[in-house]
C-alpha cells in the first residue's frame, strides 16, 4: 500500500511538467487553431537551454532563476517562429499550418544537434532538494514533493490569467470567435503572437522543470509530443482543468503501468485516450465542436473536372515516359521510382479521405503498414505464395479500416484525427511487442516476390500497373456519384442529411476504401523491400503522408501524388548531406510560405491569373 | 382537403427553459402556411423539430398519417419532406447544377455508385429544376461565387428535386432585396398552385406573409397565439399586442 502511494506521488510529480507543456499546446490550438507539432521541440529547447543556464548560474537562485529565464527564452523563440513561419500562412486551408510546424521540428532538431551535440545531458539536481523524504517508509525524492506542491499553483495562476484578466478575456473571446475579436479592434496578429509565445514558454518551463528528474536529449521532442496530444485530447481541447486532470491520469497510469504491466507502456495512454473518446467524443471537459463553427478558412475548393484533352495528353505522355524508363535508366533510379509510386499511392489514399472526405487522419500508416505486415506474416509463417499473400495486403488493411473506422467515424475534426492516431499506435505496439509473431523490431525479413517478379524491371512494371492503377481508380471514384456524396458530406453535413444522404455511412465506406488502397501500397512496398519493420507503422510514417498531401495541395485532386513525388526527390537529394533535416525543414517551410495552397493549388492559381478563370474565358 | 402535417403538443426545453411550449397545428394538402412571430419566439426551434434536426422534449409530429417524431432528417426526407435553411447550406465545391444533381443522385439511390462521370448524371432533369427557379443561366458557375439571393433560389430548386409533398422553408427571403423577396415568394406560391405541394414557412417580412400565405400562425414565447387567415390574424388583439403593443397591424398590407 505504501509502495502504491509512493508510485502515485511519482506519477503526480511527472504530471506537473506534462501539464505545463499540454496547457501550452491547448492554448495555442484554442486561439490560433494551429495543431502545433513543434510543441515538443519547444519542450526540448527548454531542457537544453535550462541545462546550459544551470551550468552557468550557481546556487538556489541560479537553479530557479535558470528555469524562469528558460521559459522566457523559449517564449521569445516561439514568438520568432510564429512571426516568421506561421503569420504568412494563417489564411491557408485549415490544418495546413501543421506542415509548417513539422518543418520547424526538423530545423530545431538539427540546430539543437549543432549547438549541444549528440550526447545526452544529465539534468543537475535541484540545490537543497537532493535527497529523499520517507513517506510511510517509502523513499520519495524531495524534488518530486516540491513539484507536486507547486503544480496546483501553476494551474491556479494559469486559470487566473485566463479567466480573470483582460488578456485572458481576449484570449477566451478569440478562442470562440477570432473574427469578432478582430472586428472589436483587437490586433489579432499580436494576440496570436502573444499566445504562441506564452504557449511556447509553458513548454520551455515544462522542459526545464523536469531536468532534475530526467535530462536533455535529442529524442525528447518526439517522445513527449504523443503524450502531450493525448493529454490535451483526453482533457478536452482548450480546457485547462481538463488538461490537468488528464496529465495526472496519464502520468499516474504510466508509473503504475511500468511497475505492473511493463509491456503496456508503449500503448497505455493511447488505449486510455481511445476509451475516453469513445465514451466522451470531446474529451473529459471539452465542448462539442460544431462543424463549420469556425468557418471555412481560405478560398473554397473549386468544382472538380476531369482533365481536358491537354491534361489527358500530358498524363498519357507521362505514363509513356514511365513505361519507357527501364530502357534508359539504371536499376538505382528504378528502385527510387518504385518507392515514389508506392508513396504516391499511399498519399493518394490519404488524400482521398482527407481532401475529398474532409476527415483528417493522423494514423493512416496503420493501413499501409498493416497491409505490409499482413502479407509478410503469411509469407513468413506459412510460406504462402507471393501472389496470394499480396492479395491479403489490401484485404487485411480494408478490414482493419472497417474496424478502426467503426469507432472513429462518429467523431469529427481534431478528435477524429487523434482517435485514428491512437488506433495506429495500438497497431504499431502490436507489431513492436508481439515478438512471437511479428519478431518485434527485428522485423520480418526474406519476403521476396515470386520468381517472375524477382528482377527489378518486372517488379517496376508490376508497381507501375498496380500503383498507377490504384491512383487512377481513386480519381475515378472521386468523379463518381460516391465521390460527390462524400464531398457533399464534407461541404455541408446538414444539407446532405436533409437530402437523404447518410453522411457517416458514406464516410465509413470511404475510410475503408482509403484503407484498402493504403494496404495495396503496403503490399507493393513489402515485396519490393523484402522486409517490413515496425517503423512503417510509426506516427512518423503517418505524418510523412500527411505532410506530402498538404504540400501537394489538399484542395486539388493531384495534390497527394505530386506532393509524394516532390518529397521523394527532395529527400533523395538531401539525405546525402550531414544536416539534411535542417535543409529539409527549411525547404518545407519555404514551400509552405511560397505556395500556401500547396504546390498544385498554387500552380493552378498562378495559371488562372495568367490565363483568366474558366468563367472569364467563357465570356 | 386532406391533412398532410399534424403537430401535437410539441415542446422543447433547454435546461428547463421552454423554447417551444405545447404547440399544436396542422397543414393541409396544397396549403401555403406561414409561421410568424418576434425574434426568439421559437420559430426555428419549432421548425427544426419537424424534420428531425432537433429532438422534441415532448409531443408528436405526424406526416401523412405516419408518426415521424424522432426520425432523422434523411428518413423524413425519404418520406417526401423537403426543406431550406435560414442560413443556406449548399455545397461550395460544386457548381450550381451539380448541387441539384447531387440531390437527384440521392433521390435515385446512387449514393454508393461508382459509375463514371457523375457530372453528366441527371443533368437534363437538374436543368429543369433550375429553370423552375430561373437559375438556368448560372448552371455551371461555382456555387461559392453566387449572390445570397441566388443561393436561396438554388436551395429551393434542391428541395424540389424529390418532388416533396411538404416543403419546410425557414426564412426563405431573409437577407434578400425587397424586389427579390416578392419574386421568390411569388415563385413559391406558383409551385404550390401548380404542383399541389404544401409549404410551411417562417418569415419576418409581413408584406411577404400577408400577400401570399393562405393561413398564418403566430408564435410568441413558445406558444401559438393565433392560427387563421390574414384578416383573422390581423384583427387578433393578442397578435396586435405582441407586434405593436396595441394599434392596428399591417395597415399597409391591407390597403395593398
Amino acid at each position: 500500500m505504501a509502495f502504491l502511494f509512493a508510485q502515485f506521488l511519482t506519477g503526480l510529480a511527472n504530471a506537473s511538467s506534462l501539464f505545463l507543456v499540454a496547457s501550452g499546446l491547448s492554448l495555442i490550438f484554442g486561439v490560433t487553431r494551429i495543431v502545433n507539432f513543434a510543441h515538443g521541440s519547444f519542450y526540448m529547447l527548454g531542457a537544453f537551454i535550462g541545462v546550459t543556464l544551470m551550468e552557468i548560474l550557481p546556487g538556489h537562485f541560479g537553479f530557479w532563476g535558470s528555469i524562469l529565464l528558460t521559459g522566457l527564452a523559449v517564449g521569445v523563440i516561439g514568438a520568432f517562429v510564429e512571426i516568421v513561419v506561421l503569420r504568412p500562412i494563417y489564411r491557408a486551408p485549415e490544418l495546413f499550418q501543421l506542415v509548417a510546424t513539422f518543418g520547424v521540428i526538423l530545423v530545431i532538431q538539427d540546430l539543437a544537434l549543432m549547438i549541444w551535440g549528440a550526447e545526452d545531458r544529465l539534468g543537475p539536481r535541484a540545490p537543497g532538494l537532493r535527497g529523499v523524504w520517507r513517506i510511510f517508509g517509502e523513499p520519495v525524492p524531495k524534488y518530486d514533493i516540491v513539484l507536486i506542491a507547486i503544480t496546483p499553483f501553476i494551474l491556479f495562476a494559469l486559470w487566473y490569467l485566463i479567466t480573470k484578466t483582460r488578456v485572458g478575456v481576449l484570449v477566451r473571446a478569440a478562442t470562440q470567435d477570432r473574427e469578432m475579436v478582430g472586428a472589436l479592434g483587437v490586433n489579432q496578429a499580436w494576440l496570436f503572437t502573444g499566445v504562441f509565445a506564452l504557449g511556447s514558454a509553458l513548454a520551455g518551463w515544462g522542459g526545464a522543470l523536469q531536468l532534475p528528474k530526467g535530462g536533455a536529449d535529442l529524442l525528447m521532442d518526439f517522445n513527449i509530443i504523443g503524450a502531450v496530444f493525448v493529454v490535451v485530447v483526453i482533457g478536452g481541447m482548450g480546457s485547462l482543468p481538463g488538461a490537468f486532470i488528464a496529465a495526472v491520469l496519464i502520468s499516474v497510469l504510466n508509473v503504475l503501468g511500468v511497475t505492473y504491466i511493463p509491456q503496456s507502456t508503449l500503448v497505455l495512454m493511447f488505449v486510455v485516450m481511445a476509451i475516453v473518446l469513445i465514451i466522451r467524443p470531446y474529451g473529459l471537459l471539452g465542448r462539442e465542436e460544431v462543424a463549420g463553427e469556425h468557418g471555412q478558412v481560405g478560398a473554397p475548393e473549386t468544382p472538380i473536372r476531369p482533365y481536358g484533352p491537354t491534361g489527358q495528353a500530358v498524363i498519357a505522355a507521362l505514363l509513356l515516359v514511365l513505361a519507357a524508363l527501364p530502357l534508359v535508366v539504371d536499376q538505382f533510379v528504378l528502385i527510387l521510382m518504385i518507392d515514389m509510386v508506392v508513396f504516391a499511392l499511399f498519399a493518394a489514399s490519404l488524400h482521398f479521405i482527407l481532401g475529398t472526405g474532409g476527415l483528417v487522419s493522423f494514423g493512416h500508416a496503420a493501413f499501409f503498414g498493416g497491409g505490409a505486415y499482413a502479407a509478410a506474416l503469411l509469407v513468413f509463417h506459412t510460406g504462402t505464395p507471393m501472389e496470394l499473400a499480396f492479395l491479403f495486403a489490401p484485404l487485411a488493411a480494408g478490414l482493419l479500416a472497417l474496424g478502426i473506422g467503426w469507432f472513429c467515424i462518429r467523431l469529427t475534426g481534431v478528435y477524429f484525427a487523434m482517435l485514428t492516431l491512437a488506433f495506429s499506435q495500438l497497431v504499431w505496439s502490436l507489431a513492436y511487442q508481439w515478438r512471437a509473431v511479428t519478431r518485434g523490431d527485428d522485423g520480418l525479413v526474406n519476403i521476396w516476390p515470386s520468381d517472375w517478379l524477382s528482377e527489378t524491371i518486372p517488379y517496376y512494371y508490376f508497381t507501375l500497373i498496380l500503383g498507377i492503377g490504384g491512383i487512377l481508380f481513386l480519381r475515378h471514384v472521386i468523379h463518381a456519384p460516391f465521390g460527390y456524396a462524400l464531398r457533399a458530406g464534407r461541404d455541408s453535413p446538414r444539407q446532405a442529411e436533409a437530402m437523404g444522404i447518410n453522411v457517416k455511412r458514406v464516410q465509413y465506406a470511404a475510410f475503408a476504401l482509403a484503407g484498402v488502397m493504403a494496404g495495396l501500397a503496403g503490399g507493393i512496398f513489402v515485396f519490393s523491400k523484402g522486409s517490413v519493420f515496425p517503423t512503417e507503422l510509426e506516427i512518423a510514417a503517418s505524418f510523412d503522408a500527411l505532410i506530402v498531401v498538404f504540400l501537394g495541395g489538399v484542395k486539388t485532386l493531384a495534390g497527394g501524388v505530386v506532393g509524394a513525388g516532390f518529397m521523394t526527390m527532395v529527400e533523395d537529394w538531401l539525405t546525402r548531406l550531414e544536416y539534411w533535416r535542417l535543409l529539409l525543414g527549411l525547404v518545407i517551410i519555404a514551400v509552405v510560405i511560397i505556395a500556401p495552397e500547396g504546390i498544385v493549388g498554387s500552380i493552378r492559381t498562378a495559371w488562372n491569373k495568367y490565363r483568366g478563370t474558366e468563367e472569364e474565358i467563357a465570356k | 382537403m386532406t391533412e398532410i402535417l399534424r403537430v401535437e403538443n410539441l415542446k422543447k426545453s433547454y435546461d428547463g427553459f421552454l423554447a417551444v411550449n405545447g404547440v399544436s397545428f396542422s397543414v393541409e394538402q396544397g396549403e401555403l402556411k406561414a409561421l410568424i412571430g418576434p425574434n426568439g419566439a421559437g420559430k426555428s426551434t419549432c421548425f427544426n423539430m419537424l424534420m428531425g434536426q432537433l429532438k422534441p422534449t415532448e409531443g408528436d409530429v405526424w406526416f401523412d398519417g405516419e408518426k415521424i417524431t424522432g426520425k432523422l432528417p434523411r428518413e423524413v426526407w425519404r418520406r417526401g419532406v423537403g426543406r431550406t435553411f435560414q442560413i443556406t447550406g449548399t455545397y461550395q465545391s460544386m457548381t450550381v447544377i451539380e448541387n441539384v444533381q447531387m440531390a437527384l443522385m440521392s433521390h435515385h439511390g446512387k449514393l454508393f455508385s461508382i459509375q463514371p462521370r457523375a457530372w453528366k448524371l441527371y443533368r437534363e432533369e437538374a436543368f429543369e429544376f433550375l429553370e423552375t427557379v430561373s437559375m438556368q443561366d448560372q448552371a455551371d458557375r461555382p456555387c461559392s461565387i453566387l449572390a445570397y439571393g441566388d443561393l436561396k433560389r438554388l436551395e429551393l430548386a434542391i428541395a424540389l428535386t424529390h418532388r416533396p409533398r411538404l416543403l419546410l422553408m425557414d426564412e426563405p427571403t431573409a437577407g434578400m432585396a425587397p424586389s427579390a423577396r416578392v419574386e421568390l415568394m411569388q415563385l413559391v406560391a406558383d409551385i404550390v398552385r401548380d404542383q399541389g405541394v404544401s409549404v410551411l414557412f417562417t418569415e419576418h417580412d409581413m408584406d411577404v406573409v400577408f400577400a401570399h400565405a393562405h393561413h398564418i400562425m403566430v408564435l410568441n414565447r413558445g406558444e401559438l397565439i393565433a392560427d387563421g387567415n390574414a384578416t383573422e390574424v390581423r384583427n387578433n388583439p393578442q397578435v396586435q399586442e405582441v407586434y405593436l403593443g396595441g394599434g392596428t397591424l399591417f395597415k399597409e398590407a391591407e390597403d395593398a
